[in-house]
């Protein structure tokens, strides 16, 4: 906490301004999406509309009342934890390769089933974190993989869609 | 209510429902040890057994983690001094010094065992509360409900965390996500996607924003160089220990058990005004407070546990959640068509004494369990962190794709784990958010139904006493820290996570 301050370097923090301008779209939105919305029904008392304009306007003045803080140099405070050295900067090359992985995962997972796509994904998310024996971890996330599917099946009765082992598993 | 709890404590010790017991003390312990992971993204994650287990079962396995991941907290922040639950920050202050000065087995002992006193009063105080405070509730009507939801948002927006313009910004987001869907018979935000129409389900939200933000956000800041962690033996106290902490127990949870049946609830107050307590109260051992004070440690984590006992109140008895373990069990109680309040000890008893019945179970499975295990506690803290956050990603994924075997839950889990990320960036706190998300259509609904009764006159909100005091609380909060720093000579009070901030510095002085 008092270590942030020392290491950060001084100054506004601009990707607070970032943050504000997703506020304010997001609440613009809101408020435009509520005022397309119809009449409710002759019973509803509170419109559909109301609480989103409520909340959409909300979020804008929100958004304006963080852009006049962090003017005034208000920083962000970043969250600690037992793994976490907010004593470095971020760390964008983990973060891209973990963000590939699971764009990965969406892509492919209706294709080749959780069988096969969870296991890429342990394997590949644990290789992105720094552990290079890619091997071992293919063979972990496809007992995890594999695993939870007949966890799911046996154990709650659900069979997870199997994609291409279809007929396999 | 005796014979109902003798009914609900044979109900809780059939081997089945034993067993979840047991699964969920163990896992809640191993989450509460494990960096990263706690009980709220645990249940979370474990929302998906609700498709296909007994609600009485998945209820005693979410209370057996709630209570575990205290536990577990404990050893953590006794052990490696970088504690993970807001809950234990206070408990490293002592905790750890003790460690370093070789009585890592006694503070593990006095956690452990203060944990079980004051688990186990909360839980009495429980049991003797919630059934009155239900039957208190049952004659509100939906003016004084739409009150209190309204409180539930403001205290965990305006008292926790350290600045409340973030907090409100994080309950907009919430409550936003909240207005996703069909549910007032139009489309609200679903961009015309029909996947979006029955809104968005609170497990992909929960798991998104506790698992995938968070396994992000240390994996952009992973510590290269490990941490010190210190070696312990089996947990034991000698009789000087003993008198030394049965008082701070029992403090510890007169203070914890009040401030979890609030609605602005939660851990720190209660650690916090318990350490400053045993401080003031210790009399000639003054002096070790800094160096590794045993009434540092039971204390402080008494509180954590009464209070854990104490927020089962709120949620039992109205249906209000005031930690983020309280509101991902509120949502899986949803899950089940199950309403929380009055209703709940009317329609199900059974459900209600059986997990009442099943938290002794769970407090004295915790003890007996843990004492000897700490050692083996403590190894998981050395689990290779790659593995760690991957196996954290893996059951986030699946726990989303299980809502409906679709991609486009992952995808979704992916864009607000973007959300979690950035909420961690920017020191949004998490808990405004869900509480938002679970309670934002349910005010919704209250406020419709309120109006109603009155044929759409805004007077009826106001019109029971319960809803005016409710209101009076809600001004108090929101404006009392404005008048206060109006009054001259006085900078308005601090913020919890300051005074932290300041103790910090005092002790390690």
């Amino acid at each position: 906490m008092s270590g942030v301050e020392q290491t950060a370097p001084a100054g506004v923090d601009r990707a607070q301004y970032g943050l504000a301008a997703v506020l304010a779209v997001i609440g613009v939105w809101t408020v435009v999406d509520s005022a397309g919305l119809g009449p409710g029904f002759s019973d509803q008392v509170v419109q559909p509309a109301a609480f989103g304009y409520v909340i959409g306007s909300s979020l804008v003045v929100l958004a304006v009342l963080l852009a006049v803080a962090t003017a005034r140099g208000d920083r962000a405070e970043g969250e600690a934890g037992e793994d976490v050295d907010l004593g470095q900067g971020t760390d964008w090359r983990t973060l891209a390769g973990l963000a590939g992985v699971l764009v990965a995962t969406i892509a492919l997972l209706d294709w080749l089933g959780w069988a096969i796509v969870g296991a890429l994904l342990f394997a590949g998310t644990a290789t992105v974190l720094g552990n290079r024996h890619w091997v071992r971890n293919l063979l972990i996330g496809a007992v995890m993989s594999v695993g939870s599917w007949y966890g799911f099946y046996v154990g709650l009765g659900i069979p997870i869609p199997a994609g291409v082992l279809d007929g396999v598993l | 209510m005796t014979d109902a709890l003798l009914t609900g404590l044979s109900l809780a010790l059939t081997p089945e429902n034993l067993l979840y017991a047991v699964v969920g003390v163990l896992l809640g312990t191993a989450v509460g040890v494990l960096p990263g992971i706690g009980p709220a993204m645990t249940v979370a994650l474990l929302l998906p057994v609700t498709y296909n287990v007994e609600p009485s079962a998945a209820l005693i396995l979410f209370a057996g983690i709630y209570y575990g991941g205290m536990y577990g907290g404990s050893t953590t922040s006794i052990l490696l001094n970088t504690p993970g639950e807001s809950s234990s920050v206070i408990t490293a202050l002592e905790g750890n010094k003790m460690a370093k000065a070789g009585r890592a087995a006694q503070a593990l002992a006095t956690a452990a065992i203060g944990s079980f006193v004051a688990g186990t009063i909360g839980t009495i105080l429980l049991v003797a509360l919630a059934p009155t405070v239900a039957e208190w509730v049952v004659v509100l009507g939906a003016p004084s409900y739409f009150a209190l939801m309204v409180l539930a948002l403001v205290a965990v927006t305006t008292v926790l965390g350290s600045s409340r313009l973030r907090g409100f910004i994080a309950l907009a987001l919430g409550l936003t996500i909240g207005l996703v869907g069909t549910a007032t018979g139009q489309a609200r935000l679903t961009f015309g996607n029909p996947l979006l129409a029955d809104g968005i389900d609170i497990v992909v939200v929960a798991v998104a924003i506790f698992a995938v933000g968070e396994a992000l956000w240390v994996a952009a800041h992973l510590r290269r160089r490990p941490l010190e962690i210190i070696p312990v033996g089996r947990p034991w106290m000698d009789r000087a220990d003993w008198r030394r902490s049965w008082k701070p127990w029992l403090r510890g949870t007169a203070f914890g058990f009040p401030f979890g049946a609030l609605p602005a609830g939660g851990a720190e107050m209660p650690t916090f005004l318990s350490y400053v307590t045993e401080r003031r109260l210790a009399g000639k051992h003054r002096d070790e407070f800094g160096k590794g004070a045993i009434e540092g440690v039971a204390g402080p984590e008494a509180a954590n546990n009464a209070s854990a006992a104490g927020t089962l109140v709120p949620l039992l008895a109205i249906g209000l959640p005031t930690t983020a373990t309280a509101a991902v069990i509120l949502a899986a109680m949803q899950g089940y068509g199950l309403q929380p309040g009055p209703q709940l000890f009317e329609a199900e008893p059974e459900l209600v004494w059986t997990l009442l019945a099943s938290l002794f179970v769970a407090n004295t499975l915790l003890l007996v369990i843990n004492l000897p295990l700490a050692p083996l506690w403590a190894r998981l803290l050395r689990i290779p962190r790659p593995y760690l956050y991957a196996g954290i990603l893996f059951f986030a994924v699946l726990g989303a794709y299980s809502v409906n075997f679709q991609w486009f839950d992952v995808a979704l889990l992916a864009l607000f784990g973007a959300l979690g990320f950035a909420m961690r960036r920017f020191g949004l706190p998490v808990l405004p958010l869900i509480v938002g998300v679970i309670l934002g259509p349910r005010l919704e609904e209250q406020l419709g139904q309120a109006l109603q009764l009155s044929g759409g006159d805004v007077a009826a909100l106001w019109s029971e006493p319960v809803a005016v005091v409710v209101y009076v609380v809600i001004a108090a909060l929101l404006l009392g820290p404005l008048v206060l720093r109006l009054i001259p000579g006085r900078q308005g009070p601090e913020r919890l996570a300051d005074q932290v901030d300041e103790l910090e510095e005092e002790v390690r002085r």
